[in-house]
């Protein structure tokens, strides 16, 4: 077994009176693609702006590891810009695109955080700041052929179709170097094909070295792809296992697949 | 061609501002007489001009919409003529080099008078640029920008007068001590958004104005400082003309220089950084891109041009006074980014010689300048909201060795 990246301990979230996340763990294994499902309102979406330092969780903890370096860090309270730093990256359920920048620049604001050209970098434009900004246009244009956007990176992002935003946000997150990408629904609005075409980058970017915590509706993807799933109803964690556990979990079939499970 | 029940509309609108306008137009009242002069010609003028107005903008919204019909039949994409222009070095180049010259030669071409008109343009062409950061890069309402230019002013007024520097000497100094208060209202103003934005910046920009109105140890409060030195020339005496001259290259100077400059960062990784964080906060601190400091060089690099030109401001008027910095003076700096286009810097600069330069030769009609000036902005927002001259994203040519594109 490989060792945990992402270790979550109790993690709870209060809004006013009401407990959108209770005491949930979960934990991640470096090279695995696990996903986290439940009904609708289930606070899987709040979970991952905990992770993310979006919300600053109630009680709990966080620890995120780093697989090559080893070192551990505890993201509870961090800005949301340290913990992309450290190496966890996101897309969001509603594509958050920078909508009037072209695709390309989307992905090169994803480089931001792995550059540090400053005011006087950017006047002088100095060999060193030349050659950063040649090295994200390369990385960048890299990002966009693994994302299948090469032909449009002058377009504006929000002329995109609806999967190449999402595939473009995919890029973007990418882009910061995560060792840990969370995929929020990314194949919300999909269609079969689009899906398939989603379920071979994800398995790409897996097999790149890149552990995925994915939130998804589409339960076929959902099975396919993942090695271990968590299931959330009501903010707390009701399930966790392989795809076959779960899919034969009673406690998962009443709150969440229903009858269709063996379909 | 025309449609009857257009024509029948521009009647309709015609009567209606000829109604609207009565009040003012038609109705006189002579105080000393006692009389009231009705003058119904005026009426008349009204109302024609009016519907001459309205059946010419839907002329030219009917030939739009036909154009835009072409256009997405045919599928041929037009660039605006301007961006044609911009984009292509071969017309770009002789540009710059024939409105370089023209510049250069501007003060022995005119007189006196219009070189220190053409000052104050480009002194607001910097300004205009410097808030363009904020404003049209960053995406943060200000409202207080005039602050920024009162601290570099005053910083020129008060040190020579307490201590006798040098232009040359506080030039720097003023522009640091306008970025230092840029971070100073940067910081309270980290979380705030869109319109509260624009309220705090306000209050900031008044508070500066009346600190300087009311504490007269300090600031000589409402009278001002007088007496300003002009800048030297390596300790040469000048002419009133010559200095006015030497004034005039200085400013070009600056201009060119914050050209130079604002380009470089708009097309850097802050500028980037900038860009994405008007376009959205969350996704921007999502990819890693620290808010807080972005933020804080945007104010403190929009609030330094503002200082700078505020010591100009102060050399060349030799007199400051809390009068100069209302909120009047913010608006139409605001005036010039929107108007010439947000984030674009041949828009701002437009935008600044047009909204400058035009009060100045329309002096015959100064009683109707602020009616033009409404006018004039209300029909750009309805036409062209995107300013002037709208920015250009820029575009990549790539040329990877193991791909090639197209």
């Amino acid at each position: 077994m490989s060792e945990e990246i992402l270790r979550v301990t109790g993690l709870t979230k209060n809004f006013g009176g009401i407990k959108a996340i209770d005491n949930v763990d979960l934990d991640i294994r470096s090279g695995e693609i696990v996903a986290l499902i439940g009904p609708n309102g289930a606070g899987k979406t709040t979970f991952f702006n905990c992770l993310t330092g979006i919300y600053t969780p109630s009680s709990g903890d966080i620890h995120l590891r780093n697989p090559e370096s080893g070192k551990e860090t505890r993201l509870n309270g961090m800005k949301p810009n340290k913990i992309t730093k450290i190496g966890m990256a996101r897309t969001f359920q509603n594509i958050r695109l920078f909508p009037t920048m072209s695709v390309l620049e989307n992905v090169m604001i994803g480089r931001h955080c792995r550059t540090k050209a400053l005011i006087l970098g950017a006047i002088f434009r100095d060999a060193a700041t030349r050659r950063e900004e040649e090295e994200i246009l390369e990385t960048s244009y890299d990002l966009l052929k693994i994302v299948g956007l090469k032909h449009q990176v002058n377009e504006e992002a929000r002329n995109l179709p609806y999967g190449a935003q999402r595939r473009l946000e995919i890029g973007r997150a990418l882009a910061t170097e995560p060792f840990l990408l969370l995929l929020d629904e990314p194949a919300a609005g999909m269609n079969p094909q689009e899906t398939e075409e989603l379920v071979t980058l994800i398995r790409k970017i897996c097999k790149e070295g890149h552990s995925i915590l994915l939130i998804e509706h589409d339960m076929k993807l959902v099975m396919t792809l993942s090695d271990r799933i968590f299931v959330m109803d009501y903010g707390k964690k009701i399930a966790q296992g392989t795809p076959e556990e779960v899919r034969s979990n009673p406690a998962v079939i009443k709150a969440y697949l229903g009858e269709d499970v063996d379909a | 061609m025309f449609p009857l029940k257009e024509l029948k509309r521009s009647l309709l609108i015609s009567l209606w501002f000829a109604f609207l306008t009565f009040p003012i137009m038609v109705i006189k009242v002579d105080p000393i007489d006692r009389i009231v002069i009705w003058r119904w010609d005026n009426m008349a003028f009204v109302a024609i001009g009016s519907f001459v107005l309205s059946i010419l903008i839907k002329v030219w919204i009917l030939r739009k919409e036909r154009r835009n019909l072409r256009k997405s039949t045919n599928r041929d994409i037009t660039e605006p003529f301007v961006q044609r222009i911009l984009r292509e070095p071969r017309f770009l180049y002789p540009l710059c080099l024939g409105v370089l010259t023209f510049a250069l030669l501007f003060p022995s071409l005119f007189s006196t008078y219009q070189t220190n008109i053409m000052i104050t343009a480009l002194m607001y062409v910097v300004l205009g640029l410097g808030l363009n950061i904020v404003v049209g890069v960053a995406g943060l309402l200000d409202l207080g920008y005039v602050a920024f230019y009162a601290v570099g002013a005053y910083s020129y007024a008060l040190l020579n007068m307490h201590f006798g520097l040098g232009f040359w000497t506080v030039l720097p100094i003023g522009g640091l001590l306008a970025a230092l208060f840029g971070i100073l209202l940067g910081f309270p103003v980290l979380r705030l958004r869109g319109d509260y934005l624009a309220i705090v910046t306000l209050g900031f920009g008044e508070i500066i104005r009346l600190v300087l109105e009311n504490w007269s140890a300090f600031s000589n409060g409402p009278s001002g400082i007088s007496n300003i030195p002009r800048p030297s020339f390596f300790g040469m005496e000048m002419t009133f003309e010559g200095q006015i001259h030497y004034i005039y290259y200085l400013v070009v100077a600056l201009v060119i220089f914050t050209i130079f400059v604002v380009n470089r960062l708009q097309n850097s990784r802050l500028g980037r950084a900038w860009l994405a964080l008007r376009e959205d906060e969350i996704a921007c601190q999502a990819m890693g891109i620290d808010k807080t400091k972005t933020k804080l060089i945007a104010f403190s690099l929009g609030a330094f041009w503002a200082g700078l030109v505020g010591v100009f401001f102060a050399t060349k008027t030799t007199f400051v006074s809390p009068a100069s910095f209302s909120f009047l003076e913010s608006a139409i700096i605001l005036s010039i980014v929107v108007l010439g286009g947000m984030g674009s810097i041949v828009g701002v600069i437009f935008g600044a010689l047009i909204l400058i330069l035009m009060p100045e030769y329309l002096r015959s009609l100064s009683e109707y300048r602020m009616l033009a000036f409404g006018g004039i902005l209300v029909a750009m927002m309805i036409f062209k909201p995107q300013g002037i001259i709208s920015n250009v994203r820029r575009s990549y040519k790539i040329k990877n060795k193991s791909t090639i594109s197209e």
